[in-house]
């Protein structure tokens, strides 16, 4: 009897994986459903003792997309795994928490001083360095400290949380519980968005499971399902979320690590910054620290997506160019048209074009470019896109997105919205140009955080519009 | 299900988890549709919160829907990623065949169409959602009934 990897992860799902599963059961082979390998050009991608096949179109011609063993395959094998290490290749429930139990015996100092070795930095989009955060909860005295962490995955172009919580949840359950254990936290809760209910199902499947494995006898781990809006991915909108109020942002100070939900001390991660901890644990700080480039060290899941032939995740050292990724990995456009732009770090992120296509993927190289990396999304358009149409939207999902608190952001989104508009329908054009670079600069000074400040990202590079 | 005494037990049992306010509002929606005037008022009594701070939440998050909407809701991703691969294009033709624009419902309740900001399925787009079911590589037949 063979045994078949069947990933239950939605894209592959929405491509039939379920079904698939069901007929190889059917037929007698061990079905089990595993996590995805964020192949998406490749879903659904079946695994059968040890060899893969995808896309699977039909199970009676899988020798026409007979892929290789597993591991051979290129695009896997070049990555450098280290959060993804595990997913894909079992059922994620099949978890031995030996390795944790050894880990959360060591001094929480010890755990801190290996995450500052590691030059770790938040994935979600902001880069600040980890340890500081984690440091400054642990010194904070306090009667209650939280770990939050920061599901809503709402970038376009992202899906490596998505991925990794369907996939591998312990490795989550890990970073939660090793950051917990070095704080001095004893509640974590995962904020994760609504638009994601299988990696909710499966989340708390896995979180049930530790509790079986005794994980959970000093620590409460909940999980918590949002309710569609983009800002709760900013941290302070997202803890008055949890708080069960409106998503509007706090002013920072105080920060979270000080003052973060119901006023006590709250680490607030992104799902890939906590899953890189175990990695980081298991090599020691300073290897981690040697993998990427400078102070961008470690791996990135990267995740390539728009208009692409080999979309997907890809984990690997910071460093490689944006050329690289999209052209070598990417296989360039799936229209086949000519490359147009890609946009870097989600709906906040720039417009790059042709001539930055040799940046280095670093926090230090897009910065330059006046531009981020955000939580390591890539979308891709051919040459039919329409800078002023895409000005236009990074104005008009501003203008959706607002909490509202703010007026640099409340009102200046909708004014750039129109004033687009007027650009589009041939008014005075210098003069809304003016209008626009402006608003870009009131927004970027005054708006309380991130979602009014960063707009102006894509609105200038689509533009052309100097800072 | 939609009563008031069933939807009041509904919210009682959120009470004390994190976040209970928008949990419950969850499962209003869940269990009666949409958010209807009277339920406003059971979670303000619950949580001890004046209706109009309810209302507040329930502006703020766009899964909470004070109208009915459709058996069959769909659903299409406006993101970029989407955008990258003719989203806008998929969405005018699906518009001009309902004879819905975004955010709207067809006066029989049949159907309800609306834009959603990703759902994490941006290397294999359009992507798009027809009640419960996630579609990849959306056309407009996948989402028409």
């Amino acid at each position: 009897m063979s045994r078949a990897l069947v990933p239950n992860e939605t894209l592959a799902n929405a491509l039939g994986a379920n079904e698939f599963a069901r007929e190889l059961d059917a037929r007698g082979h061990e079905v089990i459903r595993s996590g995805g390998f964020g192949l998406a050009w490749l879903e659904p991608m079946l695994v059968i003792d040890g060899q893969a096949y995808g896309p699977v179109r039909d199970l009676d011609a899988l020798e026409e997309v007979a892929l290789g063993p597993v591991d051979e395959i290129p695009a896997i094998a070049r990555q450098r795994r280290i959060v993804f290490d595990r997913c894909g290749r079992g059922d994620p429930m099949d978890y031995d928490p030996t390795w944790l139990l050894d880990q959360l015996r060591r001094p929480p100092r010890e755990i801190i001083a290996e995450i500052r070795a590691s030059g770790l930095r938040g994935r979600g989009g902001a880069g600040f360095p980890a340890h500081i955060k984690w440091q400054t909860v642990h010194d904070t005295p306090a009667p209650q400290k939280y770990i939050v962490v920061n599901a809503d995955e709402g970038d376009s172009g992202t899906f490596a949380d998505r991925l990794i919580m369907e996939g591998d949840p312990f490795c989550l359950i890990e970073g939660m519980l090793l950051a917990g254990h070095a704080t001095g936290a004893d509640t974590g809760i995962v904020y994760l968005r609504s638009e994601y209910p299988l990696a909710a199902r499966i989340f708390a499947q896995a979180i049930a499971k530790a509790g079986e494995l005794g994980l959970l006898e000093n620590f409460v781990m909940e999980l918590f399902i949002g309710a569609g809006a983009y800002i709760c991915g900013e941290e302070t909108s997202l803890l008055e979320s949890l708080e069960g109020k409106r998503g509007e942002v706090r002013t920072k100070p105080p920060v979270p690590a000080v003052t973060g939900l119901f006023g006590q001390p709250t680490l607030v991660h992104n799902v890939i910054s906590l899953c890189s901890v175990p990695g980081i644990l298991g090599m020691g700080g300073a290897a981690y620290a040697e993998i990427g480039v400078g102070p961008s060290t470690g791996s990135m899941t990267f995740q390539l997506a728009g208009n692409i032939q080999r979309g997907g995740l890809y984990e690997l050292p910071f460093g490689l160019s944006i050329r690289e990724l999209v052209e070598d990995w990417g296989g360039g456009t799936r229209s086949g048209r000519p490359f147009g732009a890609v946009q870097v770090g989600g709906p906040l992120g720039a417009y790059l074009f042709e001539e930055d296509l040799d940046t280095p993927l670093t926090y230090e190289a897009t910065a330059k470019l006046g531009a981020g990396i955000g939580h390591g999304g890539l979308v891709v358009f051919d040459d039919t896109m329409d800078r002023l149409q895409q000005a236009h939207f990074a104005f008009a999902f501003c203008a959706h997105e607002s909490c509202g608190k703010c007026t640099p952001c409340r009102i200046g989104a909708v004014r750039g919205k129109e004033t687009v508009e007027a650009l589009a329908a041939g008014e005075y054009t210098e003069d809304k140009i003016a209008v626009i670079a402006e608003l870009c600069d009131v927004m970027e000074e005054a708006s309380l955080c991130q979602m009014g400040g960063m707009t102006p990202i894509p609105v200038r590079s689509a533009l052309g519009i100097g800072k | 299900m939609g009563n008031d005494s069933a939807i009041r037990e509904l919210v009682s049992a959120c009470v004390g988890q994190t976040g209970a306010p928008v949990t419950a509002l969850r499962k209003i929606m869940a269990a009666h549709g949409h958010i209807a005037d009277g339920h406003v008022g059971i979670v303000a009594d619950v949580f001890n919160l004046s209706r109009a701070d309810v209302r507040g939440i329930v502006s703020f998050y766009s899964d909470f829907s004070t109208t009915p909407r459709g058996r069959r809701h769909i659903r299409i991703c406006q993101a970029e990623a989407c955008q990258a691969v003719g989203c806008r294009g998929l969405t005018r033709e699906v518009s001009a065949v309902l004879g819905l624009g975004l955010g709207e419902t067809s006066e029989d309740l049949a159907v309800s169409l609306e834009g959603v900001y990703c759902l994490g399925l941006c290397a294999s787009g359009p992507s798009a959602m027809v009640n419960e079911r996630v579609i990849a590589h959306a056309t407009c037949e996948d989402l028409l009934p």
